[in-house]
């Protein structure tokens, strides 16, 4: 943080944070789908953000629209009817109670920060708190997957893990080339597509989303 | 000198008139006139007028409550700047006595409430304790983090002159701090979402619960104290989120004066649109806050 300008693009970071530990700490599913739009939204605006003069303009503007297309607007929105089909609005009991979770999600956090700096990196002169929010978002994502039973919540968790991960590429963005973030964005798409459709036939299979019901299944 | 002496004039006379903002802006965003701004004072004057009635089963502990509460807001006034470019009293660590002054105000109402022997106050007064214990950690994981972004001990340093230069190199940790202590000024003023002010539902009641058996000039103190406390609060988010922006002394003043007024406006807002979130989900809240100041920290620690 030397000058005012990085310690504003800090701001982009923390928001991705701050989204992460609403989403563990918010029990209302669309809530928690608006914050993980929000939050891709935010990552889709990222590499703008992070571009310096070396960085190709049209590999930028690629990643910008693809993200802010698939993770701002066609998810979310996929989720969102998800939920108003199934008509669940909230996680009711998650094997693990919101405070507990949401404190552990903050302590993965602060680990992170703390580690991050130690880490030696293919890429000098990155963001310093890239690989933190990185860390932390991935981390989020998995005791979003371990903890809530209902199937939206765990698509929630993939998702914020993802984002995680998408982070973690801008690290490497300058080499990447753009087809195989586009492949990534088609994958992730694709992936949260048969999720849907999963999620479809548990609630038809035992009337509600809870995966929990999956351990009665006999062959 | 001058401000210093209008800044304490402005911390006895103004507070209740915060008050009386909250409440019109509800009333307007509700659709009616609402009360006029100086009701609250009006409130006081009566209590003020009226005799007090004082259960048998009550000791000293529950005559002391008011006054003692009333005089320790009052002292913790003195350790905060408001708008003048210092506080009347300041040395190293004074946040500390600050949040002890706080301590103190809420552990007297706390054993007056208990010293009447009511289970239903003796629950507002766990209620009240747990909120609190919960809410400390957050005000004081924000102290820490100005002391250690302005380099400071001191109120007036960690909400003053200090700011300008962390402003510019850590302005988005202060944020954080800035929204944490607002969230921490909503649960210890008991405005919603924590506490509902305006209900008297048995089950749900905080703050109002604790008071309920005090009465005339007694409540008129509690109250007049509870609006002190808003204004204090409001001067540390007021405070915080201004900076060291104006070199004037005298526009600080103004700038710090309207501060108030959207601060109050902002409860006011905050109240309209939210609702009171289940009693379980406080803590939520409150640990929610804990961790966004306690990040801020580790961000500067960094």
């Amino acid at each position: 943080m030397t000058t005012p300008m990085t310690g504003w693009t800090d701001l982009f970071f923390l928001l991705v944070l701050v989204l992460d530990l609403f989403v563990l700490a918010s029990s209302r599913l669309r809530a928690g789908i608006r914050a993980v739009a929000a939050q891709g939204a935010l990552l889709a605006v990222l590499p703008v953000v992070l571009a310096g003069e070396a960085t190709e303009t049209r590999h930028v503007a690629v990643l910008v629209a693809g993200a802010l297309l698939v993770k701002g607007v066609g998810i979310p929105w996929l989720l969102a009817r998800a939920t108003r089909e199934s008509k669940i609005s909230r996680e009711a009991a998650p094997l693990l109670g919101f405070v507990p979770t949401l404190v552990l999600g903050a302590l993965g956090i602060v680990l992170a920060v703390w580690f991050a700096a130690d880490l030696p990196l293919p890429v000098p002169g990155k963001h310093p708190l890239l690989v933190p929010t990185s860390l932390g978002t991935v981390w989020c994502g998995l005791l979003l997957i371990m903890t809530r039973r209902k199937a939206v919540g765990q698509v929630l968790g993939f998702l914020v893990l993802e984002n995680g991960v998408f982070v973690l590429g801008l690290l490497l963005s300058d080499f990447m080339p753009a087809m195989v973030e586009v492949g990534v964005l088609l994958d992730l798409f694709a992936a949260v597509f048969v999720m849907g459709l999963v999620m479809f036939d548990i609630q038809r299979a035992f009337s509600s989303l809870d995966t929990e019901n999956l351990a009665s299944l006999r062959d | 000198m001058i401000l210093a002496v209008l800044q304490l004039l402005a911390f006895l006379a103004l507070p209740p008139l915060l008050l009386g903002v909250i409440g019109r802006v509800k009333a307007r965003v509700a659709g009616r006139v609402g009360p006029p701004l100086l009701q609250p004072w009006r409130d006081l004057r009566r209590l003020a007028g009226k005799g007090a009635v004082f259960s048998r089963t009550t000791t000293w502990v529950f005559r002391a409550g008011p006054v003692v509460g009333l005089a320790a807001v009052l002292a913790a006034g003195l350790l905060v700047p408001m708008g003048a470019p210092s506080s009347a009293l300041s040395f190293a660590g004074d946040f500390a006595l600050l949040a002890g002054l706080l301590g103190l105000a809420r552990f007297v109402s706390v054993t007056a409430a208990l010293d009447t022997g009511s289970s239903f106050e003796g629950m507002g007064a766990a209620r009240e304790v747990t909120f609190a214990a919960l809410a400390e950690p957050a005000l004081f994981l924000g102290f820490l983090s100005l002391v250690r972004s302005t380099g400071g001990l001191d109120l007036s340093h960690l909400l003053g002159d200090g700011l300008a230069a962390a402003w510019q190199s850590d302005g988005p940790a202060l944020l954080l701090v800035a929204l944490s202590i607002f969230v921490v000024a909503l649960a210890e003023n008991a405005r919603l979402p924590v506490d509902d002010p305006s209900t008297h539902l048995e089950l749900t009641m905080v703050h109002e619960v604790m008071v309920l058996d005090h009465s005339g000039p007694d409540l008129a103190l509690i109250q007049y104290g509870a609006a002190l406390k808003l204004y204090l609060f409001g001067a540390l988010v007021v405070k915080l989120a201004l900076g060291a922006r104006f070199a004037d002394p005298a526009a600080a003043f103004v700038a710090f004066l309207c501060g108030q007024l959207l601060f109050a406006a902002g409860i006011g807002v905050v109240e309209s649109t939210m609702a009171r979130l289940r009693l379980s989900r406080v803590p939520q809240l409150l640990v929610g806050a804990s961790v966004l100041s306690g990040f801020a920290l580790v961000l500067l620690l960094r």
